[in-house]
C-alpha cells in the first residue's frame, strides 16, 4: 500500500481521536472556573459540590486527552520526517513553548484541582482550577500556531529547501492564527456546555438530583447560547481570512469552478469534480462575494484558475463545511429556545427540550470533527500551503507495513479506551453527584 | 558551531535528565505495581505518584518538542529511523497513562486487574526501551547522506544497546524502589527497602560492566574524555551516587537515598552527554554522516527565540512544580489520601 496514505490515515485518525477530548475539557475547565467563582460570589457550599461533580467527569476526559496527546508530540518525526526536516526550524518552537508555558502549568495545577479539596485552602483551589483552564486555553493557541503556519505560512524564508524563521512574531501570528483561535477556543465553549447541559437534562429526565442540576443546566444553556451566537461572528472572521489568503479553499468549501462577480453563497448542493459543477444547488445569489469581501460586486476566484492537480479534495472540504454550518444554526436554535422556556419558567418540565439537550451532546464534538476536517482537508494537497506537497513530506524510511501495524495498533487501543471512557463517564453520571456530605472538611474522595 | 548549538545540546541534555529522574520514579513504581497483590497497597502506590506523575511526563513531551525545535534532523531521523520501538514505547505511555486515572473508578476485581497489568507493562516497557534508545545513540546509528536513518528494526537490538537497556532498567526501577520508601508506611516501606536492596547490585554491577564494554568497543565515546580529562568527573560522580544510594538505603535515610538516586541519574546523563558532544547521533557506517549540532540545529534565530522562551518560561515552571511536591508531599495516609 501506498506509505503516503497510510500516513495520512494514521495521522487523520490519531489527531481525530485526540481532538475529541481537548475540546470538552477546555470548555468545561472555564464552566468549572465560572461555578468556582459563584461560590466565591455567594459563600454557597453548593457551588463547591457542583463543581466537585463536574471536576471529576473532566478528570477523565482530560486523563484520555493527555494520553492521545503523547501520539501527537512525536507523530511529526515518526511518519512525517521531511516535514519534520523542512518546518523544524519554525514549527517545533510552538509546540516546544506549548510544553513551557501551557503544559507543564495544567498538568501540574489539575493535580491540584483533583485532589486540593482538602489539602490547599478555597482560595488556592479556585487558583488551581484557573490555570487549568489558562494552561489549556493557552495549549490550543500554540498548537493552533503550529497549524495555522501550515495554512498561511509567514515570518520565514526558504534556505537550502528547508523554512528558516525570519521574524517570530510573524510566524506566530500569522494571518490565520487569530481567527482559527478564536473559532477553535469558542467551539470548546459550546462543547462544554452542550456536555453539562445535556448530562444535566438527562438527571431532570429520570427526576434525580434534581435542585442540584438544575443550575448546571442554566449555566451550560447562557454560556451555550452566547457562544453558539459568538460563533456566527467568529466564523465569518475565518471564512473572510481563508477568501483573502486560500481562495482554492474558499471555492471548494462553496463549489465556486468559475471565477466571477456577485458570487453565491451555497446552502446545498452536490459538487462534482470531473462535471466541474455543482448539481441540485440551492443559491443565495451574490452573499459569497457580500460576505467575504464585504461587496456584492468582489470577485471571488473559481477552481478553474488552479492547477487541477492542486485543486482540495472537494467531498471532504465541501460537505463537512456545509453541515457544520447547519448544525451551528441549530445550536444556536436550541439554546435560545431553551433560553426562552427558562425566562418562561417551564425550561426544567419540558421533557422535549430536555431531550433535545441529551441527545445534542454528541452534536458539538462532531461539527468539532468537520470543522477541522473541511480545514485540514482544505489545505491539501499541501502540508504547507504552496510550500510543501503531502506527498513530499512522509517519512521516506518507515516501511508501508510498519504504519500499517501501527494504524490497527491504535485502531485497537483507542477503541479500548474510547470505551472505557464511556463505561467510566455512566457509571460517574450514574453515581451522580454527592449532595449530602459536605465538601470541604475530611472527606474522603475515593 | 556557536554558543547557542552549544547551549541546545547541554538544555536538552538537562530536560532529558530531569525527566529520567521524575517519571523515572513513576515508571519504577509502576514496574513494582504487580509485586503487591492488595487492592490497598496498589492503590498505596498510584497515590504515591497521582498527584505528579503527569507534570513530570510534560518533561518528555517538553524534551520532544525542544528537540524538533533546536535540532529537527535529529528529531526527524531518530523517530523516524527507531519508528516501531517509538510506537512501542507511545503504546505504553499511552495504557499508563489512563490506567492511572481509570483504574479505581470501579470496585470490580478484573477491571483493576486489567488496569494494573496495563499500568506495570505500560510502565517496565519504556523503562527498558528509553536505555536502548540511549544505547543505539552512543553506539551510533547506520545514517544515509540525506541525514536518513538506513538499518532495520533489528539493527537496534544489537547487545551493546540491550546492555544500556538493562541497566536504564536497573536504574528505573531502583529509583523507583527509593521513592516508594519515601511516600509509603510500615511494612510496605520496609518491602520496598528490601527491593531497592535487590535490584542495587544489579544496577551498580550493570553500570560497571556498561562502562568496561564502553571502553572497549566504543573508543570514539571517550575521545573528549581525553582531551579534557575534567570530564571524568563525571562518571565518577555517578558511581559515587550510586554506592551512596546503598549506604543511605541501609541506614534507613529515605530521602538521601532517593537524593542520591536523582544525583546518580544525572551523572549517568552526563557522563554519556561528554562522551557524545558534539554529536547528536552518530553515524555508524560513515562518521562524515553524523548528525552534530551544527549540521542538525535550527537557525540562530530560532535558537535565541527558544532560549527566551525557555528562559522565562522554566523558572516558573520549576517554581510551581516544587510548590506542588511540597503541597503533596510526606507519606500516603491509606485513610485519607486515596484518590486513584
Amino acid at each position: 500500500m501506498d506509505p503516503v496514505l497510510l500516513a495520512r490515515i494514521q495521522f487523520a485518525l490519531t489527531i481525530g481521536f485526540h481532538f475529541i477530548f481537548p475540546p470538552l475539557t477546555i470548555g468545561l475547565s472555564w464552566l468549572i472556573v465560572w461555578i468556582m467563582a459563584k461560590h466565591k460570589k455567594t459563600g454557597d457550599e453548593f457551588y463547591r459540590r457542583m463543581a466537585h461533580f463536574w471536576v471529576k467527569l473532566f478528570a477523565l476526559s482530560f486523563a484520555v486527552g493527555v494520553a492521545t496527546g503523547i501520539t501527537m508530540e512525536f507523530q511529526f518525526g515518526t511518519n512525517w520526517a521531511e516535514y519534520s526536516r523542512f518546518v523544524g526550524d519554525i514549527f517545533g518552537a510552538p509546540l516546544a513553548a506549548e510544553g513551557i508555558l501551557a503544559f507543564f502549568l495544567e498538568s501540574s495545577f489539575l493535580a491540584v484541582l483533583l485532589l486540593g479539596w482538602n489539602r490547599v485552602s478555597v482560595r488556592v483551589h479556585r487558583f488551581a482550577a484557573w490555570m487549568v483552564a489558562v494552561g489549556s486555553t493557552l495549549s490550543a493557541f500554540w498548537i493552533i500556531v503550529a497549524n495555522s503556519w501550515q495554512q498561511t505560512p509567514a515570518g520565514y524564508h526558504i534556505v537550502n529547501g528547508r523554512a528558516e524563521l525570519t521574524n517570530f512574531a510573524a510566524a506566530v501570528f500569522n494571518p490565520s492564527t487569530i481567527p482559527r483561535y478564536l473559532h477553535t477556543v469558542d467551539a470548546a465553549l459550546i462543547t462544554g456546555a452542550f456536555f453539562m447541559a445535556g448530562i444535566s437534562a438527562w438527571y431532570l429526565l429520570k427526576k434525580r438530583h434534581i435542585s442540584f442540576v438544575k443550575e448546571s443546566l442554566r449555566i451550560g444553556l447562557i454560556v451555550g447560547l452566547i457562544a453558539s451566537v459568538v460563533q456566527l461572528g467568529l466564523g465569518h472572521l475565518h471564512a473572510v481570512q481563508v477568501a483573502f489568503t486560500q481562495p482554492e479553499k474558499l471555492a471548494a468549501i462553496e463549489g465556486i469552478f468559475e471565477t466571477q462577480k456577485r458570487a453565491p453563497a451555497l446552502i446545498f448542493g452536490i459538487p462534482s469534480k470531473d462535471e466541474e459543477t455543482v448539481h441540485a444547488a440551492i443559491r443565495l445569489p451574490g452573499m459569497l462575494s457580500l460576505l467575504a469581501f464585504g461587496n456584492l460586486d468582489a470577485e471571488v476566484k473559481g477552481l478553474k484558475d488552479y492547477p487541477k492537480d492542486e485543486w482540495p479534495p472537494l467531498t471532504l472540504t465541501f460537505y463537512p463545511f456545509h453541515l457544520m454550518v447547519a448544525l451551528g444554526i441549530y445550536f444556536i436554535a436550541l439554546t435560545a429556545y431553551g433560553m426562552y422556556l427558562l425566562w418562561k419558567k417551564k425550561l426544567f418540565e419540558n421533557r422535549l427540550f430536555l431531550k433535545l439537550a441529551l441527545w445534542s451532546i454528541p452534536l458539538p464534538f462532531i461539527v468539532n470533527e468537520l470543522g477541522w476536517i473541511s480545514a485540514e482537508v482544505g489545505r491539501q494537497p499541501w502540508i504547507v500551503y504552496h510550500l510543501l506537497k503531502t506527498k513530499d513530506a512522509v517519512s521516506i524510511t518507515v516501511p508501508a507495513g510498519q504504519i500499517l501495524f501501527s494504524i490497527i495498533m491504535f485502531v485497537l487501543i483507542y477503541s479500548l479506551l474510547f470505551a472505557a471512557w464511556l463505561f467510566l463517564l455512566r457509571r460517574e453520571i450514574n453515581k451522580g453527584p454527592d449532595e449530602a456530605r459536605p465538601a470541604s472538611g475530611k472527606e474522603a474522595l475515593a | 558551531m556557536n554558543a547557542l548549538q552549544a547551549i541546545w545540546f547541554l538544555l536538552i541534555g538537562v530536560l532529558l535528565a530531569v525527566y529520567a529522574i521524575l517519571d523515572g520514579f513513576d515508571l519504577g513504581v509502576g514496574f513494582w505495581h504487580l509485586f503487591t497483590k492488595k487492592d490497598e497497597h496498589r492503590r498505596a502506590f498510584l497515590n504515591a505518584i497521582g498527584p505528579v506523575w503527569d507534570g513530570n511526563e510534560v518533561w518528555l513531551l517538553t524534551g520532544g518538542g525542544a528537540i524538533f525545535a533546536a535540532f529537527p534532523h535529529v528529531y526527524a531521523t531518530v523517530f523516524s529511523g527507531l519508528y516501531l520501538a517509538l510506537m512501542l514505547v507511545l503504546f505504553a505511555l499511552i495504557f499508563r497513562a489512563v490506567s492511572i486515572e481509570f483504574r479505581s473508578k470501579s470496585p470490580s476485581t478484573r477491571w483493576r486487574n486489567t488496569w494494573d497489568r496495563a499500568f506495570s507493562i505500560g510502565s517496565a516497557l519504556p523503562a527498558l526501551l528509553f536505555g536502548v534508545a540511549v544505547g543505539n545513540i552512543l553506539r551510533g546509528l547506520p545514517l544515509d547522506s540525506t541525514k536518513n536513518f538506513s538499518g532495520t528494526f533489528f539493527d537496534l537490538l544489537n547487545p551493546y544497546a540491550l546492555l544500556f537497556g538493562l541497566l536504564g532498567f536497573a536504574m528505573f526501577i531502583t529509583h523507583g524502589a527509593l521513592y516508594l520508601v519515601l511516600k509509603t508506611e510500615n511494612e510496605l516501606a520496609l518491602r520496598a527497602k528490601r527491593w531497592a536492596q535487590n535490584v542495587w547490585g544489579i544496577y551498580l554491577g550493570l553500570f560497571v560492566l556498561a562502562s568496561i564494554v564502553t571502553i572497549i568497543t566504543q573508543p570514539q565515546l571517550l575521545d573528549n574524555y581525553f582531551s579534557v580529562p575534567v570530564l571524568w568527573i563525571f562518571p565518577i560522580f555517578a558511581i559515587v551516587m550510586i554506592l551512596a544510594i546503598r549506604v543511605f538505603n541501609g541506614k534507613d535515610k529515605a530521602g538521601r537515598a532517593f537524593l542520591a538516586s536523582s544525583l546518580a541519574i544525572v551523572g549517568l546523563c552526563a557522563t554519556a552527554a561528554a562522551g557524545l558532544f558534539p554529536n547528536l547521533v552518530p553515524a555508524l557506517n560513515n562518521l562524515q554522516w553524523s548528525l552534530t549540532v551544527v549540521n542538525a540545529s535550527s537557525s540562530t534565530l530560532t535558537l535565541t527565540v527558544m532560549l527566551i522562551l525557555a528562559l522565562l518560561g522554566m523558572p516558573i515552571v520549576i517554581g510551581y512544580t516544587i510548590w506542588i511536591y511540597r503541597t503533596f508531599r510526606g507519606k500516603v495516609k491509606m485513610e485519607t489520601d486515596l484518590h486513584y
